[in-house]
């Protein structure tokens, strides 16, 4: 039935294909979160100047598909000549670039969302204590608000990071060889899907359950307050 | 409740048995095809396929007497899309190998056409092992093309996939690839002749070697539909004779397409 010589035949080919994954799933992830937090502060800012070029961003990075803006910068940058001729082209010409590059903004848009709802959700009281202290706006953000905001942000961010790994399937579209680009590889060349696809799957659930697993624990860390109290 | 159970037991039967066990009569035939393929397979700006392989397929289902479905297929989820009976043959300039032959049954040729090397007017790369090392070599995935570079190249070439050879094509245009290696036909209508290909020109030999390329292009069927294959076969005959097939040809090609 299943012709498992298929599959072992090419297991190196699904092991690069593993680690072109890997490397472009978690390097967008966590640029990604440097350039969210700050959008994410942005967010949820008062002055509309600060707030609505973020939130314009966010609404078009989650308002369309990943494969549209992965086209768009890989094949559209590709189309104009001042972007082929510029000094930048030598960047966007490579694949790996414009995943990257798509990935980064897509998943930042995503996590600003996530970060602004968390800071939202800070108890008031809080803050007004900490004020009381005599904290300045700097300080009660950095000792204050954004710790507890990650905290409580890690649960929808785990989530992200699991959308980004199967997002992350879309590199394949634009000629990287990526877990994905593997099991099409190996279809093309045996017609056998099931076997080709089969693998990349389960590829992909060991890769989501260490994620799983690398949040549990972090949650296990920042959350151990809220674990009842041993016995 | 007997009575029930039985109905339920009937309904069952009746989605399990086997769909080959009656003798199927090809009323009505539904044909996968790529649509980004030209100038054999495309889709005009109005929305609708065009080009050689899509005029044969009515064709030969005019010859045929059959009402003609067009199925539009991503290329590389073509073979696995007819064994799953999403379409009953394919006329997708599929050439006849070896390899896809464990599969699925072919009928005769209806097209033979030579593979060539495409490379940037200037360039000066020479089809050559020495001329080819490192070189980005774009090819379209699944194809006999990919299979010629892999077995040939693959340890000193970077082979560059594509879903598509209009994807190829746009990333040569790009700028983000050496050479391109494709049907030379395709290459030339597709690219050569187009406004944006005025910078590139075939280089190398006319690549027709058997074992890689194949015997022509040919309709792909299931193996158990014999009498379909059969049909087709007639039909290819038939078109040939009566001057049908030369009429679509001259629509596209100034030379003959049928080869040999």
């Amino acid at each position: 039935m299943i012709d498992l010589e298929i599959v072992v035949a090419n297991l190196p080919l699904y092991v690069r294909g593993t680690w072109t994954t890997l490397w472009l799933t978690f390097a967008s992830l966590a640029l990604g979160l440097v350039v969210a937090v700050p959008l994410g502060l942005a967010r949820t800012s008062r002055n509309p100047l600060i707030n609505y070029p973020v939130w314009l961003y966010t609404y078009f990075f989650r308002g369309t598909p990943l494969l549209v803006q992965l086209f768009m910068i890989y094949y559209g940058a590709g189309q104009f000549a001042f972007v082929r001729e510029s000094s930048l082209w030598p960047l966007f010409s490579q694949a790996w670039f414009c995943a990257l590059l798509a990935f980064t903004l897509n998943t930042a848009a995503y996590t600003a969302e996530i970060v602004r709802g968390a800071i939202l959700a800070t108890p008031v009281g809080e803050i007004e204590a900490a004020r009381a202290l005599g904290m300045s706006r700097r300080l009660v953000l950095r000792r204050i608000v954004l710790p507890s905001a990650f905290r409580r942000a890690l649960p929808a961010y785990g989530n992200e990071m699991i959308f980004m790994l199967h997002g992350s399937a879309v590199a394949s579209t634009v000629t990287i060889v990526d877990l994905t680009a593997a099991a099409r590889i190996v279809n093309s060349r045996y017609y056998s899907p099931y076997e080709a696809f089969l693998t990349a799957a389960l590829f992909y659930m060991a890769l989501t359950f260490a994620i799983v697993g690398l949040v549990k624990l972090l949650e296990r860390r920042w959350h151990a307050h809220l674990r009842p109290l041993a016995p | 409740m007997i009575r029930r159970l039985f109905l339920v037991a009937a309904a069952v039967a009746w989605f399990v048995a086997p769909g080959g066990a009656e003798a199927r009569e090809w009323k009505k035939i539904r044909i996968g095809v790529e649509g980004a393929y030209p100038p054999f397979s495309w889709i005009n700006p109005q929305g609708k396929l065009e080009g050689f392989d899509i005029d044969i397929a009515y064709a030969l289902c005019a010859k045929i007497g059959a009402e003609c479905e067009l199925v539009l297929q991503d290329w590389d989820g073509m073979i696995p899309a007819l064994l799953a009976k999403k379409f009953d043959a394919i006329v997708a300039s599929m050439s006849i190998t070896e390899e896809r032959k464990k599969k699925v049954d072919f009928t005769d040729k209806y097209y033979q056409t030579p593979a060539r090397f495409v490379r940037k007017k200037g360039s000066g790369i020479e089809i050559t092992r020495e001329g080819l090392k490192g070189k980005k070599i774009g090819v379209q995935r699944a194809t006999i093309h990919d299979n010629y570079l892999t077995d040939n190249y693959g340890d000193t070439v970077e082979i560059v996939r594509y879903g598509t050879q209009d994807e190829a094509n746009l990333d040569m245009i790009a700028g983000r690839l050496d050479l391109l290696l494709a049907d030379s036909i395709a290459l030339l209508e597709g690219l050569l002749k187009t406004e944006k290909g005025k910078d590139f020109e075939f280089v190398g030999p006319e690549l027709r070697d058997p074992r890689w390329f194949g015997e022509g292009a040919g309709i792909a069927v299931r193996k158990e539909d014999q009498d379909l294959k059969k049909l087709l076969n007639e039909a290819i005959k038939a078109i040939r004779a009566d001057g049908t097939y030369d009429a679509i040809a001259r629509k596209y090609f100034d030379f003959d397409i049928y080869g040999g």
